[in-house]
């Protein structure tokens, strides 16, 4: 086949595809070197002060593109450490080898995993190689998006917006000394707990592809997109935001099911592409729902905290939460993306 | 007759040439049922690959392999990383130490790979995946070798059941991998990892077949 497929540049703020994720983590070195370092080859972004003694690291990855996940959550009270693969691509076993060998303070190590195939395959690679190397090694898988159907016969539901929250909260706990059992056990209850669901208005382009990853119509949206563009439940005509926001949101609540009374995490995120201001009509709209339905808003977190590109569209995320959760949600944070009480 | 490591190089380098050529290809396949991605990961392992090879090229054919499989582990991703990166390190461990291969031994090694590929990723036959075109290519090239066919034969028979399973993927419903979140919708399309698995029997089957320096060491015994 020709490769005359990519011949007008793209439109983006790169220097070469090949380049961009290597440039974009010099930045991020650059402009955040009091929380992170950054190594190369294989690729990792380590919070600046790891190891920390008897501390249980935290180590998460994917493929890049899903801004600030995960590198900019590497810092005090969240991530440890943080391996970008390339662009939608799984990193490899030997980032997050490296990864756990610089965060390991003796105490474990637990990685967070979001449920792709790829994700899973070299996640377990890597923790093969550091058993070997004699880390104890955890993993969590988050599966969260209601969107996928039919998971008992399929790879599963798909890791989307509650691992950023729990990567949040576990960081909490580790951060408070929790050994690596309870970590692993507050990061299963976090995933089971949590619920989301997304929706697209265009795609986005994979800057190695130089082209759209999906077609969509100028008045059409994809309900149940995942964060590579990968198509979801229904692609439908465009409707109100208030609509939208009603159809992700009562999935969500049906699918747990959120009951009454409950006290939920709301967590409105912005797929790369859309304005902040149409973010909070949709919480809005979340926040209508759901006190029609008797379930409260205790905490909630609206902005772009894991995108893909610059796809337009919205994901919502429910966390149900009790005084645990609550409690390291509300802890310190100093990371690139996320910062309170420090 | 026995296959040397110079052959096993002529097959990666022959594929390696392959995946760059058929990289849109596989990537416009994977665009339909997954992230469009898989011809551009296989296309940066198999560069990786010819550069890890070039000091070892004249090791055994196990070292070949196993380099191979760790190159592709490291650059690759996805989850064609894992995938091809187990296959080529379960099939070179087959074959360590060797620099001279015998056609069971070879046959037996794909088939070692191919468990390593089904333990790592878990996929039955007729999920949709790679396994629908590795399966039933070693079951051929066995049978084939147990009739007392060639390596030749055995091998073309490998690629040619390879490209029947893989075009029997199209028909089904994806259940293993980013395709089987599209449920009915994976149905219609060739799976791009069956597709890549396919060309890397037919790249070994067509290297075989041309190259010169097969070795003849066998061929008279009486």
């Amino acid at each position: 086949m020709a490769e005359a497929a990519v011949t007008t540049r793209l439109k983006k703020l790169i220097n070469t595809p090949e380049t961009e994720v290597k440039d974009a983590m010099a930045g991020m070195a650059a402009a955040h070197a009091d929380l992170i370092r950054v190594e190369y080859d294989p690729n990792v972004i380590i919070r600046k002060d790891a190891p920390r003694k008897g501390k249980v690291g935290l180590v998460s990855g994917g493929g890049s593109g899903h801004e600030p996940m995960h590198g900019g959550y590497v810092g005090l009270g969240m991530l440890d450490a943080a391996c970008p693969g390339a662009v939608f691509t799984s990193p490899t076993p030997d980032q997050m080898a490296r990864a756990t060998a610089a965060v390991d303070g003796v105490a474990g190590v637990l990685h967070v995993v979001k449920n792709y195939t790829g994700d899973i395959m070299n996640f377990e690679m890597a923790a093969e190689l550091a058993r070997g190397e004699g880390a104890k090694v955890n993993a969590v898988i988050t599966n969260d998006d209601v969107a996928v159907q039919d998971s008992l016969y399929t790879a599963g539901r798909r890791g989307v917006g509650v691992t950023v929250l729990l990567e949040k909260i576990v960081g909490g706990a580790a951060e408070a000394g929790a050994d690596l059992e309870a970590v692993t056990t507050l990061a299963k209850k976090v995933n089971a707990n949590g619920r989301s669901m997304g929706m697209a208005l265009t795609s986005c382009i994979v800057p190695v592809a130089g082209k759209v990853t999906f077609e969509i119509a100028d008045d059409e949206m994809e309900l149940g997109i995942g964060i590579h563009g990968e198509p979801g439940r229904e692609r439908t005509k465009l409707k109100s935001a208030d609509e939208i926001a009603e159809i992700l949101t009562s999935t969500i609540v049906k699918d747990l099911p959120y009951k009454r009374g409950d006290e939920v995490l709301a967590f409105v995120n912005g797929m790369g592409g859309t304005p902040l201001i149409e973010l909070y009509v949709i919480f809005n709209a979340v926040n209508r729902y759901l006190t029609g339905e008797g379930i409260k808003i205790t905490r909630s977190l609206v902005g772009n905290y894991i995108t893909s590109l610059e796809m337009a569209g919205c994901s919502v995320t429910l966390l149900k939460l009790d005084g645990e959760t609550t409690k390291f949600w509300d802890a310190p944070v100093h990371t690139p993306a996320l910062r309170w009480k420090v | 007759m026995a296959v040397t490591s110079a052959q096993i190089y002529g097959w990666l380098e022959r594929y390696a040439g392959i995946v760059a050529e058929q990289k849109q290809y596989l990537t416009g396949l994977d665009a339909a049922i997954g992230d469009g991605d898989h011809g551009i990961n296989m296309d940066r392992g198999f560069q990786t690959v010819l550069v890890k090879l070039a000091p070892v090229r004249d090791k055994d054919v196990g070292t070949l392999l196993k380099t191979t499989g760790m190159a592709l582990v490291g650059s690759v991703g996805g989850a064609g990383g894992p995938l091809y990166g187990t296959f080529f390190l379960r099939a070179g461990a087959a074959l360590d130490g060797k620099t001279e291969v015998s056609d069971r031994d070879l046959v037996g090694a794909l088939e070692a790979g191919l468990k390593g590929v089904v333990e790592r990723g878990k996929a039955n036959p007729n999920d949709k995946t790679m396994v629908d075109a590795l399966t039933p290519a070693v079951e051929q090239a066995k049978q084939a070798l147990a009739n007392g066919a060639p390596l030749e034969q055995a091998l073309t028979a490998a690629a040619d059941a390879a490209e029947k399973g893989m075009k029997a993927t199209i028909p089904l419903k994806a259940l293993k991998g980013r395709a089987s979140y599209l449920g009915d919708r994976s149905i219609g399309h060739q799976d791009p990892g069956a597709t890549s698995s396919y060309l890397m029997l037919r790249a070994l089957s067509d290297s075989l077949a041309t190259l010169p320096q097969r070795a003849t060491t066998t061929t008279t015994t009486t």
